[in-house]
């Protein structure tokens, strides 16, 4: 499948990317800055409770007031089933799905909605919510996720069955799942040393910067058309016919450009409100999140506790790893606890494996996906532990690692064997790097840590149109969110044969191109760029049969080279070559428009792995953390659009970080979230920052053309661990719990210091 | 939501009588950067706003005479920055005033702003209130001048009455052998709201002893806090390790600080301690230059 040649002339280049200046001068549309005319706009009513029963609604009050055109609860929506459908990654509920939309016998949690209402202008709106009477009856909630698996704990869904194990009554675990590789208990009679520790994440939200938004406008035929910022427009589709009872054709609908989604827009809040709304008023109808909503209603990763029992021998051989991980899934089941459990010692080859994890619901917003859902979690127990292995063992954590990596042919303890994979090269690289060797100064210290994530393919379409003066269009269908339209068209270049800047990428809505399967799973310039390379080459099988009409010639007598058809050889005849614009004119008279088109389920994902280097001083008498300096080593495949690929490996660390130091939903003893915004929810600011140094490895995926591998998410699962094993190089304090912020690393310090004083 | 009526004055009197003038609720505009804040989150709902920045008086930053400032109350902490003169003579005022918020922020950010917003977490106003600043009020009785700590009296209420402002601070020279100092924390490195702060302002003789010191904590109570004991602590010494830790414990002493997600009452006490030793060493270094 491999191209064979390594001279692109794109490929690997640093190309501005098609979208920049729309988005430099601020011309890009995003969600919110859709509108149409005759437009009204809707908002939605959401509890104050965080654990209560709807005993009644009562929106007359609302619908009378003047400029109110819709009001709609739970009781618009038909019931679901409750049935487990794949939907790509994840499994959906429709029956959950419905309820998180809009709350039906319950509300579960701050912010949750409870209704929504079209009005003329948003004060209206806003006006209408204040004269609706919610009746509630409030319950006892949970919101911690060892609470929420207590015997007397308030539970959420009387109806939940678990799956993977027995239950004796209610409860709110709604998934047992367990991976066992050899038999771990002989593991640790194997072993010299064995460690047990337990950790604890707190739940982060994904921190996109533009908030949810959607217009939604159904005609009196019943045609609806969707504008939305999302991962997926088709997603959105799908979704949206299900919830409404509606016919895919009859739903249509756009991506907006996308300020940020990391996984978090991977579902459907406000999509299925506003079209329902839109189809009682005739009108488009606008719907925005604010901040605030953004914290307490949409999707969050999971928090979780985690307890790790890991063994090795003196020579430091990882011999055995038993884990039990926790996730909360928030108010309805889903949490990434099944890849946590995968992922969490995948970049290793251990013979022992054996791994439980559990998927617990308790009062908070339904979880969404974020970059390499679970692993992140899961990575900051497993690498702490071997970090504080290595430590007990004399033995540099680098060292430490490489004496137990997984190479190509190890089986991984969730099952596969892998292929080509690079996680040792980021390990060579990292020990050689002057990152490793640089001298440290008091009260600083340096930690390294690991990730492993497995990135998909899935369902993609693309088609290549050829235009009449030789240029080109590419058609894809998957929302850019980070520079995936540079690297389809650099691509697509490089099969054509023409220059990068005479190739347009453009996203087309549900209508316009066949089935893709939403941006996640680092998947788009792996999976659609194999579905454009595919396409691209359809267009070049078709030119070549052009010329071979000109040319009088078989078909195959024509090959294709650097944008030219050409004889295959001298047998076939002397013929100048034609150019692809050459071609491209003449096309009306040698067959009719030339366009390449592809559509598949694209398989052979190549996993990501990362090593990452971090360096921080820690404030001994306030227990800050200042990050030093970072460098993140990650196997790309081949990095298409090298900055890019940058981008994603800096980005993923400056979330890591802030996940790591402050970071963290904050409940009051009501059960309400307490810093629904980015004042006390606090992500990392520049000046948090030092530049991250991205060094990009190349082992290519032999399954595509260019060697791609998804690069989007293992960026974000070593940077917790990494930091804690620099908190602890410097202060000889191992951090936990996250996030460590400055009063948690206070306070390990002064409790370090008096156990000392004690002994 | 009802419509606002905006109005700016280009005098003191327009104002005062613009202030005096209006029923229900009236919003004086410096910067912006809390009252646009409050807008946009429907904390407030005023029916007249006035903005001060058409107003000389509080838009200039004087050095007079005698060696002490007159401070526009809408002039902004970045270009207080830019100016030589009271950079070199207290740049722990300065420091406090334009390490609020960001850059953006900072180029609008008025002294007048922080102090009337009454926040107990206010970065600039223990600086102020160790150096001895003072506020000059116009109103429907004329003007009057007060210390700046009787302005704020609890969290977003401040002691001026109907139709009254802040034009301008005034800023007493520095003295001869004088050096202060701000010093906060935040989990990150801006835009945060301080969990504690501490401004130092010192007079150090040739000997290098403190001769008179002022010390003020932020954050750990309702209003700043002035800490006498603290200041006593250090007088009379050469901060020898003893005073520093005699200081360290009376800001402890006086903290009262509450538990919320931006800090717990434990943390906020140790680190009122640990901030004020390190005010101090940098107030003093100052003072030396
Ligand atoms: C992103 C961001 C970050 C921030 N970071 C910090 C920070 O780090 N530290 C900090 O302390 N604050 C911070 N703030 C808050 C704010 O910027 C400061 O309090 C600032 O000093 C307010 O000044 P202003 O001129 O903008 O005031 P304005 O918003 O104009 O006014 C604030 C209040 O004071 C009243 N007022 C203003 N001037 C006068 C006057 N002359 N007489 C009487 N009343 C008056 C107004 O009516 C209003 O109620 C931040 C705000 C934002 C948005």
């Amino acid at each position: 499948m491999s191209t064979g040649k390594t001279d692109y002339k794109w490929v690997g280049t640093r190309t501005i990317r098609p979208d920049g200046h729309d988005k430099v001068t601020g011309r890009a549309k995003f969600g919110s800055d859709f509108s149409l005319s005759g437009m009204i706009h809707g908002r939605v009513l959401r509890s104050p409770h965080a654990h209560a029963l709807i005993k009644s609604i009562d929106t007359s009050a609302a619908e009378a007031l003047a400029g109110v055109k819709a009001v709609i609860t739970s009781k618009d929506f038909k019931d679901q089933p409750s049935e487990l459908i794949p939907a790509g990654e994840a499994m959906v509920n429709y029956k959950d799905m419905t309820r998180n939309v809009m709350a039906r016998e319950k509300v579960l949690y701050d912010g949750h909605a409870v209704a929504a209402v079209a009005a003329t202008t948003v004060e209206i709106a806003e006006a209408a919510l204040e004269l609706i009477k919610v009746n509630y009856q409030v319950l006892p909630h949970v919101i911690d996720v060892d609470e929420a698996m207590a015997d007397n704990a308030p539970i959420l869904h009387d109806d939940l069955v678990p799956v993977g194990m027995d239950a004796k009554g209610p409860t709110n675990i709604a998934k047992r799942v367990e991976f066992t590789l050899g038999d771990a208990a002989k593991g640790f009679e194997q072993a010299d040393v064995i460690i047990e520790r337990s950790y604890s994440t707190a739940a982060v939200h994904q921190g996109y910067i533009e908030p949810h938004a959607v217009v939604a406008s159904v005609a009196e035929d019943g045609q609806a058309q969707i504008w939305c910022c999302t991962q997926g427009q088709f997603m959105v589709r799908t979704f949206v016919g299900q919830l409404l009872g509606m016919a895919t054709s009859s739903i249509r609908v756009t991506p907006s450009e996308i300020g940020g989604g990391f996984g978090g827009k991977t579902v459907v809040y406000l999509e299925p409100l506003a079209t329902l709304l839109s189809s009682k008023v005739g009108k488009p109808v606008k719907m925005i999140m604010s901040r605030e909503e953004v914290f307490r209603a949409s999707g969050p990763t999971s928090a979780s506790t985690m307890t790790y029992k890991i063994g090795a021998t003196k020579a430091g051989k990882i011999t055995a790893v038993d884990a039990t991980l926790k996730l909360l899934a928030g108010a309805f089941p889903g949490s990434p606890v099944q890849p946590a459990a995968m992922c969490a010692v995948a970049p290793y080859d251990v013979e022992n494996v054996h791994i439980v994890g559990y998927d617990v619901v308790a009062n908070r917003p339904k979880v969404a996906a974020y970059r390499a859902p679970g692993a992140p979690i899961s990575a900051f127990g497993a690498e702490s532990i071997i970090d504080e292995l290595a430590k007990e063992l004399g033995l540099d954590p680098l060292k430490m690692r490489q004496l137990n990596a997984a190479k190509t042919g190890t089986k991984a303890a969730y099952g596969p064997t892998f292929r080509n994979i690079g996680y040792q090269e980021t390990l060579d690289a990292a020990v050689a790097h002057d990152h490793y060797k640089a001298p440290l100064g008091p009260n600083q210290g340096r930690g390294v840590a690991s990730g492993f994530w497995f990135n998909i393919g899935g369902e993609s379409s693309a088609t290549v149109n050829i235009n009449e003066d030789g240029t080109a269009v590419v058609i894809s269908g998957n929302p850019d969110i980070g520079g995936s339209r540079a690297s389809l068209a650099m691509m697509a270049a490089e099969e054509l044969g023409i220059d990068y800047h005479d190739v347009r990428p453009i996203i087309g809505d549900t209508a316009s191109i066949g089935y893709n399967f939403l941006t996640g799973g680092s998947r788009v310039t792996f999976a659609t760029g194999l579905a454009v390379v595919e396409a691209a080459r359809d267009a070049v099988r078709q030119l070549c049969e052009r010329a071979a009409k000109i040319w009088e010639v078989d078909a195959e007598g024509v090959i294709w080279d650097d944008g030219h058809a050409k004889p295959a050889s001298t047998n076939v005849g002397e013929f100048d070559p034609l150019s692809l614009a050459q071609l491209a004119a003449q096309a009306a008279k040698t067959g009719g428009p030339i366009s390449g088109h592809n559509a598949q389920n694209v398989q052979g994902a190549g996993p990501g792995f990362a090593t990452h280097i971090c360096d921080v001083e820690v404030d001994p008498e306030t227990g800050h953390v200042t990050v030093l300096r970072y460098t993140s080593i990650q196997d790309v495949g081949r990095a298409i659009h090298p900055s890019y690929v940058e981008g994603q490996i800096q980005g993923g660390a400056a979330q890591g970080i802030g996940w790591a130091l402050n970071e963290e939903y904050i409940y009051n003893a009501q059960g309400k979230l307490d810093n629904p915004g980015f004042l006390d929810y606090r992500i990392p600011v520049a000046s948090d920052l030092p530049m991250i140094e991205a060094v990009m490895i190349e082992v290519p995926n032999d399954r595509h053309p260019y060697g791609v591998r998804g690069v989007g998410e293992v960026p974000l699962v070593p940077p917790m661990a990494a930091v804690a094993n620099a908190i602890e190089s410097a202060t000889g304090v191992r951090m936990e719990n996250l996030p460590m912020s400055p009063p948690r690393v206070l306070a390990a310090i002064d409790a370090a210091q008096l156990r000392q004083a004690a002994e | 939501m009802q419509s606002v009526q905006f109005e700016a004055p280009g005098t003191v009197d327009e104002a005062v009588a613009l202030l005096a003038g209006a029923t229900g609720d009236t919003r004086i505009l410096a910067g912006g950067t809390d009252l646009l804040v409050q807008l946009r989150a429907h904390m407030i709902n005023p029916g007249l706003i006035i903005d001060i920045k058409k107003i000389d008086e509080t838009r200039s930053l004087t050095k007079n005479a005698d060696g002490s400032y007159t401070i526009g109350a809408a002039y902004a902490g970045a270009e207080a920055t830019e100016r030589d003169d009271i950079t070199k003579d207290w740049p722990g005022v300065v420091e406090g005033w334009d390490l609020i918020g960001s850059t953006q922020i900072q180029g609008r950010a008025s002294l007048g702003g922080n102090l009337c917003n009454a926040s107990p977490a206010a970065d600039s106003v223990p600086a102020m209130i160790v150096a001895g600043m003072t506020a000059n009020i116009a109103g429907p009785k004329g003007r009057r001048t007060i210390p700046v700590q009787d302005v704020p009296v609890s969290p977003g209420k401040t002691s001026l009455g109907k139709g009254e402002f802040i034009v301008s601070f005034n800023l007493p020279g520095r003295p001869k052998g004088g050096g202060d100092a701000y010093l906060r924390l935040i989990p990150r490195t801006e835009m945060d709201i301080a969990v504690v702060g501490c401004g130092v302002a010192l007079v150090l003789d040739d000997s290098g002893t403190v001769t008179s010191a002022k010390v003020s904590l932020g954050a750990v109570s309702a209003k700043v806090l002035v800490v006498d004991a603290a200041a006593k602590a250090i007088i009379g010494t050469k901060l020898d390790d003893d005073a520093l830790a005699k200081l360290d414990a009376a800001c402890q002493a006086a903290a009262k600080p509450i538990n919320d997600k931006r800090g717990t009452i434990e943390y906020r006490t140790k680190i009122a301690g640990v901030l004020a030793r390190r005010a101090v060493k940098i107030a003093a270094e100052r003072a030396g230059s």
